[in-house]
């Protein structure tokens, strides 16, 4: 029998399962508070999905209001954080809009779909900015290459990103894939989406106009998904747990992509008022969200909704997470020409309520009142938590266990053997397994993707102009300090996109961490949000929006806390991209920054050693601005022919892959003063090498000393080194003078093998 | 005189906005052509662009073929209208029996994405005349199914013709049979390719812009036939 409001005010005491649904006594107690009665079972739906910790952020709100009150002074920001994604002003014209999520629990229990549907989410979310969606980009993070479970997992997300991204037409323009044990029994998928249109063209989640009406258009609603946010992404995995499977979404890209195109069509003829996607917690999330942004009232028929299966209760519809579907509000006038432009799309569209000025939410069902709720109490008003915390008990003895005592290579021998080892490390090693299967041309407007330092795609055919992007994040360093580890993941960012040639403008970020309820975790989180806070106002980008993920833990133990941070740039005419390949003889190397001894967290240590422990590298931000600022002027004024950041594996790796991406060989020589060993492979940051003609190489050396950025003359570009070497003519080497010699080919067998040989 | 350049439009297609800008940058006017509409506007040529028409469900091409459109394409290159398929083009080119054979499944079952090596078989083509016979081409292949089959008399046939315009060089990236990357029919006017010459035809964007002679081919052909 259908719970009505009638129901619950004549039946007050009826036992109600808030519990299983995920709400604490207190929580339910709150809901009979703000109703004056019990909830109807209906209502008990809606709040415990709304109220889950996914779409409340209870626990993550009283540290996420950093990234407001800290924001740096900027007229770039045309939407900020709240709205479905952040817009930022690019210039002539151009909105970007761009934002990062997580669907990490999902993509553990159902590798492919899980991976899919965590595309399909973020496309909406930029789509109901009124952007038409642009390009992709997925951080992903396994578990031990070796692991069992990695196979399992891995396989099935990658082909889950590209089945449903490649099916919507959407580059994939870049991203992360790290190895490391926390991420075995709980993989992280991070899922990026960038989009763009006219400032006039921004649309807004609400429900303006009373009497405009609420359409649902898209996928029928379906049995899938039912509780899938609050279910799968608000409890950790255990053991013997019964299986989730059915909780996971199933995604339709083809669908997704009518959706894309008749969303586009609509807004562009003017016919939407407001537009929200469905996501998590569906209907419910859709409608008291454009309630309670808009005249504050809505009345909706949960009837008329388009149904796949006949037997979904009306508990069951409003929290289906079915996916590819879209709610507007459009005006009685306009809801003809509306449902043309769908029926030209295909896509099934259906007036489901009514903008009213009641200041409630009103469900019916068959004529029977199953909500009467004020919106705001659901989507906004949920309950916040200041969880305790309180710094780790390991923490001071982690950071005491240094790498110092870590066996180095010394010997030119043996520093040939760690180079060789480092550039097949699996975090190290080319990710191309995973890239070639997702399409980076699509669109035709995709100017750098993995692996350069970021994606770059052309905003504007006409004028050039386009935007870079980037994610990054080492846990380690966010476990050796998270304060400190999320300013490096931003700086790490803030480096790549300013290698490419592009002006950083933007931040978003996806937060994973473990249990919030558990104080270490929140510790880690409210150190992680600081960090992050401090260093934007520092850089002077602000934050426009972001995703939280707790309970990313497997039993007690938590996964590294990994706070991935994007940085959106700008680049006024994309021809001037800086590549990272060299490109012929003669070029010279240059290394900026200083090097220093810092090993803590490094790829050499946790690849070579198995060790973690010590301090991160020093991250210093206005030096970061500094080295933005000279990467940026080196692209401008043509100086630099190539840049590529110095990150993970250190200088080694860099000019690696510089030697890979060009097939071009080059003579390299170590700055005086500084250990073979460290130049290599520390991890220091605030350092790139970038590559300079001879002609330029005295205005570009003369623009750092001005500016007071250290550079090092490291190298030459050199095709014919072969033969000296005593390699046939024509063969490529890379040099390292009085040290070592390597084939680039042999490079190159030593980076590609790792991932197809252990996926095999 | 400017040629006009249909690009069709199916649900579900995703490289039309390319092929449109491939048409324009060799100088052609590219013209949108809607799936549901039989009336070809009075393009000179036509692209079948790449992607997933109709979700590729059931098989990939197999429903995009009974859309109006392909109704009159159908007819009008039987009557001789040059029709360029590319990857999912090719599938419907393929599922319309306008060319012979099919596309499957990559051997490796993975989508792929990679710069392509081919080297241009045939040149009396209307989409492959400003090619040399012989010429190494590096674009770009994109696809989950496109493993070139057919049965062997068809293969030899094809062969025997001088049908196969296109091969793969280097690993096959598929499993096409014979390395075949793209063919075409006995009068030459419809070409049906797997790798994607759209996405060749600026340095900024592309590997290369050695996708570009497919486009001007095309051109050149109607403008000296005019």
């Amino acid at each position: 029998m259908i719970d009505t409001v009638t129901h619950a005010v004549e039946d007050p005491d009826r036992s109600q399962p808030f519990a299983e649904l995920g709400l604490k006594p207190d929580e339910y107690q709150e809901i009979r508070d703000i109703l004056g009665r019990r909830p109807t079972s209906s209502e008990l739906a809606m709040y415990s999905v709304m109220w889950s910790e996914h779409c409340s952020y209870k626990s993550s709100k009283v540290h996420l209001r950093q990234f407001g009150e800290k924001a740096p002074k900027t007229d770039i920001l045309m939407v900020g954080i709240g709205e479905n994604a952040g817009v930022v002003d690019i210039g002539d014209g151009w909105a970007v809009t761009f934002k990062v999520e997580s669907h990490n629990h999902p993509s553990y229990v159902e590798p492919y779909q899980g991976a899919a549907t965590g595309v399909g989410g973020i496309v909406r979310d930029i789509l109901s900015m009124g952007a038409r969606p642009l390009a992709v980009m997925d951080p992903l993070r396994f578990g031990p290459l070796d692991a069992p479970d990695t196979r399992r997992v891995m396989p099935g997300i990658v082909a889950g990103v590209g089945g449903y991204g490649n099916c919507l037409g959407l580059p994939n323009i870049g991203g992360e894939v790290v190895f490391d044990p926390s991420y075995l029994g709980n993989p992280l998928v991070n899922a990026l989406c960038i989009g763009a249109m006219r400032h006039e063209d921004i649309h807004l989640a609400s429900a303006k106009g009373v009497g405009n009406l609420v359409v649902l258009y898209g996928a029928r609603t379906g049995g899938d998904g039912i509780g899938g946010v609050s279910v799968l992404a608000s409890e950790t995995f255990s053991e013997g747990g019964p299986t989730k499977r059915p909780s996971v979404q199933v995604g339709d890209p083809f669908m997704e992509k009518l959706l894309i195109e008749a969303t586009l069509e609509v807004l562009h003829a003017g016919l939407v008022e407001g537009i929200q996607d469905l996501g998590g917690a569906g209907i419910s999330c859709a409608t008291s969200e454009l309630a309670s942004n808009g005249e504050g009232g809505m009345h909706v028929w949960l009837d008329r909704v388009l149904l796949r299966d006949p037997t979904l209760s009306p508990e069951e519809i409003l929290m289906s997470e079915s996916q590819e579907r879209m709610c507007a509000i459009v005006t009685p006038a306009n809801l003809d020409a509306f449902l043309k432009l769908c029926a030209k799309w295909e896509v099934e569209a259906v007036v489901i309520g009514e903008v009213t000025d009641s200041g409630r939410l009103t469900v019916e069902w068959h004529g029977e009142q199953i909500v009467d709720v004020p919106p705001r109490s659901v989507a906004h008003d949920g309950p916040v938590y200041e969880r305790p915390f309180h710094r780790p008990v390991w923490q001071d003895a982690l950071q005491a266990d240094g790498p110092d005592n870590l066996a180095r290579p010394s010997t030119p021998d043996e520093l040939r053997a760690t180079l060789l080892t480092m550039v097949a490390a699996p975090n190290l090693a080319s990710k191309s397994w995973v890239t070639s299967q997702y399409d980076r041309y699509v669109l035709g407007n995709t100017v750098l993707a993995q692996p350069e330092d970021a994606g770059m795609i052309r905003i504007d055919e006409e004028t050039g102009r386009g935007v870079a992007l980037s994610t990054d994040c080492n846990g380690r360093f966010a476990k050796l300090d998270p304060y400190n580890g999320a300013k490096l993941a931003l700086a790490e960012s803030y480096r790549n996109v300013a290698a490419s040639g592009a002006v950083p403008l933007a931040v978003t970020n996806c937060l994973n961490f473990g249990s919030p309820e558990d104080p270490e975790v929140m510790w880690q989180f409210a150190q992680a949000t600081t960090g992050l806070a401090d260093g934007c106002l520092e850089l002077g980008i602000p934050v426009t929006g972001g995703n939280v993920s707790f309970y990313n833990q497997t039993g007690g133990t938590p996964i590294l806390p990994t706070p991935v941070v994007g940085v959106l740039g700008v680049i006024d005419d994309v021809e001037r991209r800086t590549p990272i390949a060299w490109r012929e003889d003669g070029e010279l190397v240059y290394l900026l920054g200083d090097t220093r001894d810092e090993f803590g967290g490094s790829e050499w240590a946790h690849h070579v050693h198995g060790h973690l422990g010590g301090m991160p590298p020093a991250v210093d931000l206005a030096r970061e601005r500094l080295l933005g600022e000279i990467l940026v002027a080196g692209s401008r004024d043509g100086m630099l022919s190539a840049a590529h950041d110095v990150s993970d594996g250190g200088v080694a790796q860099t000019l690696v892959e510089m030697a890979l991406h060009s097939g071009i060989g080059a003579r390299c020589w170590l700055p005086d003063g500084i250990d073979p060993f460290t130049l290599l492979f520390s991890e220091s940051t605030g350092r790139a090498v970038v590559v300079v003609a001879r002609t330029e190489e005295l205005r570009f050396t003369e623009m750092c000393a001005a500016r007071g950025l250290p550079a090092y003359r490291i190298g030459v570009v050199d095709s014919g080194l072969g033969p000296d070497a005593g390699y046939p003519e024509g063969t490529q080497v890379l040099q390292l003078s009085e040290l070592f010699t390597v084939t680039v080919d042999d490079l190159r067998t030593a980076h590609e093998g790792t991932l197809p040989d252990a996926l095999r | 005189m400017i040629p006009r350049v249909g690009v069709v439009t199916f649900p579900g297609s995703l490289d039309d906005r390319d092929a449109a800008r491939a048409v324009r940058i060799a100088g052609g006017e590219a013209v949108a052509l809607w799936h549901g509409d039989d009336d070809l506007k009075k393009v000179d040529a036509v692209v079948l662009p790449g992607g997933f028409s109709y979700g590729d469900y059931l098989r990939c091409g197999a429903i995009a073929r009974f859309a109006p459109v392909m109704h009159s394409i159908v007819d009008a290159a039987k009557g001789g209208l040059p029709v360029l398929g590319i990857c999912n083009g090719f599938q419907i080119l393929c599922e319309s029996h306008l060319l012979p054979g099919a596309l499957t499944r990559n051997d490796s079952l993975h989508f792929i994405c990679r710069d392509q090596q081919l080297r241009i078989e045939d040149t009396t083509s209307m989409w492959t005349a400003d090619f040399e016979t012989g010429q190494e081409i590096l674009i770009p292949l994109k696809n989950g199914e496109g493993g070139y089959v057919a049965d062997e008399a068809t293969l030899d046939m094809l062969e025997g013709e001088g049908r196969v315009i296109a091969r793969y060089l280097g690993l096959n990236p598929n499993g096409s049979r014979r390395d075949i990357a793209g063919i075409r029919n006995e009068r030459g006017n419809v070409v049906g390719l797997m790798p994607h010459p759209e996405h060749a035809v600026e340095d900024l964007t592309g590997p290369t812009t050695d996708g570009l002679p497919f486009f001007t081919s095309v051109l050149n052909s109607l403008v000296g036939a005019s």
